[in-house]
């Protein structure tokens, strides 16, 4: 790609992750979280492991551990749920501090804390060495249906402008002097909501226009574009391997 | 390439009942630049979505060269025929202008080595060489304006259809745009407000007033009827003086 590297969740950096296929990426991290997903919760050595090849291919990646963490910050909610279930769940109980609390809910909590950290990890490993359009290239490699391709690149493509657009309306609004306190002052709000689908929606009618004028019949064109080549998907399946191989062991050693 | 354009007793309603086309009747020589002006709501951009038959006529008729609009030849109309679309970010749709160029080209079943070179002609013919791999959404004005007429060239068109194409430019992306046009051998449709573009590039100008194609002349002709221009809402920038406009 070549200048202006937009994506906000892009880290513009050199580094063989950035530059393997994003097909081979997206196969990878597929088959490197379903092995973590189905790995027996009591295994938690095998979780260290996995922490460790995740810390290792966002460090390949050049991506610092605090930029991780940053972005880690989106599983926030799930982990709050999860600090509750020690205290909701019931069965056998265990005392901590003082507190009684149940095992089952111990294990349920390290269950969902492993697994999201470990799986979000990834997500963000990808997401910051991958332009989403290359993901989506990837994804329509894979033969994700085109439809779902084309409706993707299109919000892509204009979620940017349509989020512009509601900065413009709400400094319009700031600057005649609505700031909002109270729920009694959302109408405006909720009208600018409307006024922003209405105009989407017109634009949407446009862009429809545009298409057709040069010749779209329905299908969107499939345009060439490199592919994986044979040492990139043998990377790919070497660390799925690689995961697939923890997760058996911790089966067979439960 | 280029080719005749021409309307016929052309009418058109939008859904809601709002008549936008009474009857417009205007024919286009071959290599000819016409300017189309005329005051918001005259049905300009109306009717340029019916030279692709984007919308359908009520009655009427519009043929480029020797192919009626219809349904059966709608394909190779839209090839002939390129409109770009007064805000380029409804022709941009695609991740990056790369794409974007080779979206018509690839519609019309080329591909391979073919299509890359429609490309890279299409954005050379703009000047647009370095804007391959950019992405639409954050092109300066006057590039987004160059990369939008590009994905039309790449269709290598016989007629070129502008809607209001100066009018998010500033001075010198203007200028970047006459330049660019001026040397285009394709039968040109050029919709407009900006009255010295139409006097600079089209010597011929058609003036529409609800509906209808109420003046048809040189554009010189039709700028110094002070009157004509106020019927119209049109206005001369405020100091222009035609007569020291040069002749093109």
């Amino acid at each position: 790609m070549g200048a202006g590297h937009t994506h906000a969740l892009y880290v513009h950096e050199h580094s063989p992750i950035h530059r393997l296929a994003p097909e081979a990426k997206i196969v990878a991290v597929f088959g490197i979280v379903a092995s973590i997903a189905i790995t027996p919760r009591q295994a938690v050595w095998a979780f260290g492991m996995y922490a460790i090849a995740v810390a290792g291919l966002a460090a390949i990646s050049r991506l610092s551990p605090g930029f991780v963490a940053m972005r880690l910050l989106a599983i926030a909610p799930f982990v709050l749920f999860a600090l509750f279930i020690p205290f909701i769940a019931t069965g056998e109980t265990t005392e901590i501090g003082g507190l009684a609390v149940s095992v089952e809910g111990l294990w349920g909590m390290w269950n969902i804390l492993a697994k999201a950290t470990l799986g979000a990890s990834l997500s963000i490993v990808l997401t910051a060495t991958t332009e989403v359009p290359d993901i989506i290239r990837g994804l329509s490699v894979l033969r994700i249906p085109t439809l779902f391709i084309a409706i993707t690149t299109f919000m892509v493509r204009y979620l940017e402008l349509i989020v512009d657009e509601l900065g413009r309306m709400r400094m319009a609004m700031s600057s005649r002097g609505y700031d909002p306190r109270w729920v009694s002052q959302a109408r405006p709000i909720a009208s600018a909501a409307g006024a922003l689908f209405v105009r989407s929606y017109e634009r949407g009618e446009r862009v429809h226009a545009a298409m057709l004028s040069r010749g779209f019949n329905g299908a969107m064109p499939a345009l060439d574009h490199g592919h994986a080549d044979a040492r990139e998907w043998r990377a790919a399946f070497g660390v799925i391997a690689c995961a697939a191989l923890i997760s058996a062991i911790a089966f067979l050693t439960l | 390439m280029s080719a005749r354009v021409v309307v016929r007793g052309l009418e058109y309603a939008y859904p809601d009942g709002r008549i936008a086309l009474r009857g417009v009747d205007l024919t286009i020589e071959a290599g000819e630049r016409v300017a189309v002006l005329g005051a918001n709501g005259a049905g300009k951009t109306t009717l340029a979505l019916h030279l692709n038959g984007i919308y359908e006529p009520a009655s009427g008729s519009v043929a480029i060269g020797d192919l009626p609009v219809n349904d059966e030849n709608l394909a190779e109309i839209r090839r002939r025929v390129g409109l770009v679309f007064q805000d380029s970010n409804d022709q941009l749709f695609m991740p990056n202008v790369g794409e974007d160029v080779a979206f018509g080209p690839a519609n019309l079943g080329i591909s391979g080595l073919e299509l890359e070179q429609r490309v890279t002609h299409a954005l050379q013919a703009v000047g647009g060489g370095d804007l391959i791999s950019r992405p639409s959404h954050h092109l300066s004005g006057g590039e987004r304006r160059r990369a939008a007429l590009a994905t039309v060239l790449a269709m290598e068109p016989d007629v070129l259809v502008f809607d209001e194409p100066s009018s998010d430019l500033d001075g010198a992306g203007r200028r970047e745009l006459v330049t660019t046009l001026a040397p285009l051998e394709m039968t040109q449709l050029i919709i407009t407000h900006d009255l010295p573009l139409a006097l600079e590039l089209c010597p011929r100008s058609v003036i529409m007033r609800q509906g209808r194609v109420v003046a048809d002349g040189s554009t010189r002709e039709l700028l110094t009827d002070a009157s004509l221009l106020a019927e119209n809402r049109l206005e001369l920038p405020f100091g222009f003086r035609l007569e020291a406009a040069p002749e093109r």
